[in-house]
């Protein structure tokens, strides 16, 4: 393809340039404060700490942060796991079976995302109840697996359509089950969708707060948001602390996403192609 | 092995008794500190559980009534009404002896005593020592220092828009939130002098900040900006500068003490404790001599007790002022109550409203908000439509299968394929789809004050036929629908368009660092949406926030720009819209990047020999293939968009005057800051879930008709 003039490269990466240093602006002040000992907001035009300092970091990492921040990864990675192990095999059955109520099973699937949130914490609350599943890990895990089912279903569903068929009918012929062809051909050519969805579903674990707050009971169980959280009261935010947290508990999502970026790109829109 | 041995025998015998509390630092430690000296004292242990402020509320209503509650917690008077309503707090036999008479006034609800009371709190006047030396005793008093003073600062630090820091005014004039009867009064020659009152203080006297949050105020006292604030013990925690505290001066206009609301954080005994007996013992320990000592010296509060007094001046000062206060009221309507007023306070301070016509507007909306629940209904013509539904359902889920055998046969055929999906269903099944049809059931029924009823459909037609207030009107259900449909548009334009436009940049080979870019561009998405919600709230400060900073810099006036975001409906909109933009353009920027790796460039290539434009080859050759693969996503950003609570709930908070809601935030209101309308919200919320369910339904016929692809 011909290069643009100079000036068109000039204009666009100036541009580029412009709309990047636009959207890093409120990432700049969030570093800011972080790096200011006082627990104020800070205002104004420059955000650049005027007595840098890592007091805020050293207060947000103490005590039982340690554990909590295994919590969380525990959490994450568990529900991204499940999740998967729940999602895949049921894209893979969708994609491929002809099983009635296949269609309909989408439809609710999909359906179920568009209902708020916010009403469904205490119902949820009472059914892990019921489950003995409430002050524990684990439910958190299951209710976050679940709810991260549908969107991933959907992804994958749509990533195994577009796979050929031939290589697995050539398979079963040769004798390898459902399972072993699932396993060790179909799931290897999978790569970049089952990345999107693992990252999703860890993502979504990794920020929930709310009904993490609800189900534990314990400050050892306590997932990173919950702690983060308690640096918001009515009677103001701690600022300094709150912006601290909030770097710490974005570096691993960040260095995921930069990990799995190529898959990433390419595992979002394969399920968009044919849909 | 002998120590071990003698831990569970200790445990054996011993009460664990369970505390939640949501206090934090000094206090926290004073609370664990006095709870331990009672356990060692009477050989039990104690627990404690410091619970996020904002999640406090929502966690003990829910435990407690499981059973799955504390034996103790400790909170804030101001709920109490709904609590005891609830049946979640356990009365104790009679008042802790020793104790303020205004704080065991707190702590009563129907002549029965609720809680042991800990700590009092309320705003007082607090100055600069270094630049005040008499503090004032009225306010005609307090201006004339003020003006002296505050150069080109400020004169008086004070959140004057809020409710809870009108109340000194609000008493001082004689009015009340509630009268003798419990009706709502916010429309008394009281409240109407109130109102001036706090027009002349926020506005003709000149000294006090525009938009004065908390956060803001902290920032301009310590920079050393203003000789005085009105606010409490919380405002002093964590100040490097020194700050000293005198009772609040007389209200000149009324010839009255300011009276602030008071606030009793007291101990209650959860319902279904375990250990009631040792919870009251350690609630009586807490609030009596010795465990006050402990809070006062440890945690530097006013304590409650009587017999605890304190040579620090700020806890004198404080024990003081609870003299002259007044509780904060335990009515259960207090809430829609300081909502209504908070509209009458910002329409006075902004001029848009004289006070006589804000109190009555206040009064009147206010009163609509706490209206009573629908009437009960008959549950029978339900059952009778519910037991006719279940086969028409049956009928019309079976139709076109067939007949019943030959769907009973394929089922049977394929019944291992079922195995595959099972996890899935299940786990959906279980705590997606069950908990989602509960809470949608949740709208036939009402909530107030602890108790249910079936209503029917009331809150469908309340809302649908716009019962309770004009279609016009910001509460409405369908003016709230025009919103969210906007809003969803406006972000999902947005998020395409730079999407779009960012993604075709970056497929140039010609572009340089074009991974860094890629990688610069996605932090938006991968830092916590709470966070910079919150973030893009404060940079949007009409004083000094950083976005009126910056216009400020490009058009290179001298100084910020003034434009005062959250003062009408389409700057907070704005707003709003620009927060999720910032929120939302990675994820489309990604899902595009990705499409266009499936579009060859050859086709392009030829175009572009052919001499066709850049505009021509994307609007002929790129769109025709990116557009179907993009509609997915558009699917699902808009359907996350329709509910993106975070933002609305964090940047906005809906002003101004709740003109900026959506429906999910609409319904978390009527769920949690209106009186627990849960009935109202599960209608609201089945609302949003038929919308969404009609757009998917049209949008999949689109994709349908532009793949040759059957609907799903």
């Amino acid at each position: 393809m011909r290069q643009p003039s100079t000036g068109v490269q000039i204009a666009v990466h100036a541009g580029l340039f412009a709309f990047t240093a636009a959207a890093m602006y409120p990432v700049a002040w969030v570093v800011r404060m972080a790096l200011t000992p006082s627990q104020a907001f800070a205002g104004g035009l420059i955000p650049i700490p005027t007595h840098p300092s890592l007091q805020n970091f050293v207060d947000v990492t103490s005590g039982l942060f340690v554990v909590q921040l295994a919590n969380s990864l525990i959490v994450a990675t568990a529900t991204a796991l499940v999740g998967l192990f729940m999602s895949t095999s049921a894209a893979y059955a969708l994609s491929r079976f002809g099983f009635p109520g296949r269609e309909r099973g989408i439809a609710v699937a999909m359906a179920t995302q568009m209902f708020p949130q916010v009403v469904m914490a205490i119902p949820l609350y009472l059914m892990l109840d019921l489950l003995h599943l409430l002050d524990s890990l684990t439910g958190l895990v299951l209710v976050y697996a679940a709810t991260s089912v549908p969107f991933a279903t959907f992804t994958l569903k749509g990533w195994f359509d577009t796979l050929p068929k031939d290589l697995e009918e050539a398979a079963l012929l040769d004798g390898a089950t459902r399972l072993q062809t699932f396993l060790w051909i179909v799931l290897p050519l999978a790569r970049p969708a089952l990345a999107v969805t693992a990252l999703f579903a860890f993502m979504q674990a990794w920020n929930e707060f709310a009904l993490a707050a609800t189900f534990l009971g314990d400050p050892r169980s306590f997932t990173l948001p919950v702690v983060l959280q308690r640096y918001v009261s009515d009677y103001g935010t701690e600022w300094g602390r709150f912006a601290a947290g909030a770097i710490v508990v974005s570096l691993p999502v960040m260095v995921l996403f930069f990990a799995l970026q190529k898959q990433f790109v390419e595992g979002l829109t394969a399920g968009g192609v044919k849909g | 092995m002998p120590v071990i041995v003698a831990l569970l025998a200790a445990n054996a015998s011993a009460d664990e008794v369970v505390i939640w509390h949501s206090w934090r630092g000094d206090e926290k430690a004073s609370l664990e500190q006095a709870a331990q000296t009672w356990a060692d004292r009477t050989h039990n242990t104690v627990s404690l559980l410091d619970i996020p402020f904002g999640a406090f509320d929502s966690k003990v209503e829910t435990a407690i009534p499981r059973g799955n509650g504390p034996d103790l917690f400790v909170a804030g008077h101001g709920n109490l009404g709904k609590w005891t309503a609830m049946g979640i707090v356990d009365p104790l036999p009679q008042a802790v002896p020793g104790q303020m008479p205004a704080s065991t006034a707190a702590v009563t609800v129907d002549g029965k005593v609720w809680g042991a009371p800990l700590a009092v709190k309320s705003v007082v006047l607090l100055y600069d020592p270094t630049r005040v030396t008499v503090p004032p005793k009225t306010t005609d008093e307090l201006f004339r220092q003020a003006h002296e003073l505050q150069g080109d600062g400020y004169g008086v630090l004070v959140q004057v828009d809020q409710p809870y820091f009108h109340g000194p005014w609000m008493h001082a004039f004689g009015g009340a939130l509630f009268d003798a009867q419990g009706r709502l009064s916010l429309d008394t020659d009281a409240q109407i002098q109130a109102l001036a009152f706090a027009r002349r203080l926020a506005v003709d006297e000149g000294v006090v900040p525009p938009q004065p949050t908390s956060e803001l105020l902290t920032r301009l006292y310590r920079e050393g900006q203003a000789p005085f604030v009105i606010s409490g013990p919380w405002f002093v925690a964590e100040l490097d500068r020194p700050i000293a505290a005198a009772p609040l001066p007389v209200v000149s206009e009324a010839g009255a003490h300011a009276k602030p609301f008071l606030t009793v954080d007291a101990a209650f005994v959860a319902d279904q404790a375990k250990h009631p007996e040792a919870a009251r013992d350690l609630a009586a320990f807490l609030a009596g001599t010795e465990g006050a000592t402990i809070r006062q010296e440890v945690g530097r509060q006013a304590v409650s007790a009587l017999d605890v007094t304190s040579d620090d001046p700020l806890l004198q000062v404080l024990a003081e002022q609870a003299r002259t206060s007044v509780p904060l009221p335990t009515h259960p309507d207090v809430q829609s109550a300081f909502e209504a007023q908070a509209r009458a306070l910002r329409d006075v301070i902004r001029g848009a409203a004289t006070p006589e016509a804000a109190a009555h507007a206040a009064q009147q909306y206010a009163a609509i908000l706490s209206r009573p629940p629908p009437p009960p209904a008959d549950p029978r013509p339900w059952m009778a439509l519910l037991a006719l539904l279940i086969p028409v359902a049956g009928y019309l889920g079976l139709r076109g299968s067939g007949g019943v055998g030959r769907l009973a046969e394929r089922v049977v055929r394929h019944r291992w394929d079922y195995a595959w999906i099972a996890p899935a269903v299940i786990a959906l099944s279980a705590l997606v789809v069950a908990p989602l049809i509960a809470g949608a059931t949740v709208s036939l029924f009402e909530h107030d004050e602890g108790h249910w009823s079936f209503v029917g459909a009331a809150n469908f037609l309340n809302l649908l036929l716009a019962r309770d207030f004009p279609v016009t009107s910001a509460l409405s259900f369908w003016f709230k629908l025009v919103v969210t449909l906007v809003w969803t548009a406006a972000n999902v334009a947005l998020h395409v368009g730079l999407g779009i436009a960012l993604a075709l940049a970056l497929r140039e080979p010609w572009i340089r660092m074009r991974a860094g870019f890629r990688a610069l561009l996605v932090i938006p998405w991968a830092v916590p949406n709470y966070i910079t919600a919150l973030v893009w709230k404060g940079m949007f400060h009409a004083q000094y926030g950083a976005v009126n900073a910056v216009l400020g810099a490009l058009t290179l006036s001298d100084g910020p720009a003034h434009i005062d975001w959250f003062g009408s409906f389409l700057t907070a909109f704005t707003a709003n819209l620009v927060t999720n933009t910032w929120l939302g353009f990675p994820f489309m920027m990604v899902v595009t990047l990705g499409a266009l790796q499936g579009i060859p460039r050859e086709l392009e290539e030829a175009a572009e020999v052919d001499g066709a434009s850049w505009w021509f080859r994307f609007r002929h050759v790129v769109w025709p293939m990116l557009a179907p693969a993009l509609l997915p996503a558009v699917v699902l950003g808009s359907v996350w968009t329709f509910n993106m609570f975070n933002v609305v709930f964090l940047v906005s908070q809906g002003e101004p005057n709740s003109t900026t809601e959506i429906l999910v935030s609409e319904a978390y209101r009527w769920a949690f800051t209106r009186g627990n309308r849960y009935g109202l919200a599960a209608a609201y919320a089945v609302l949003v879930f038929a919308v969404l369910l009609i757009y998917t339904r049209f949008t999949d016929r689109l994709l349908a008709d532009r793949t040759g692809r059957r609907p799903a």
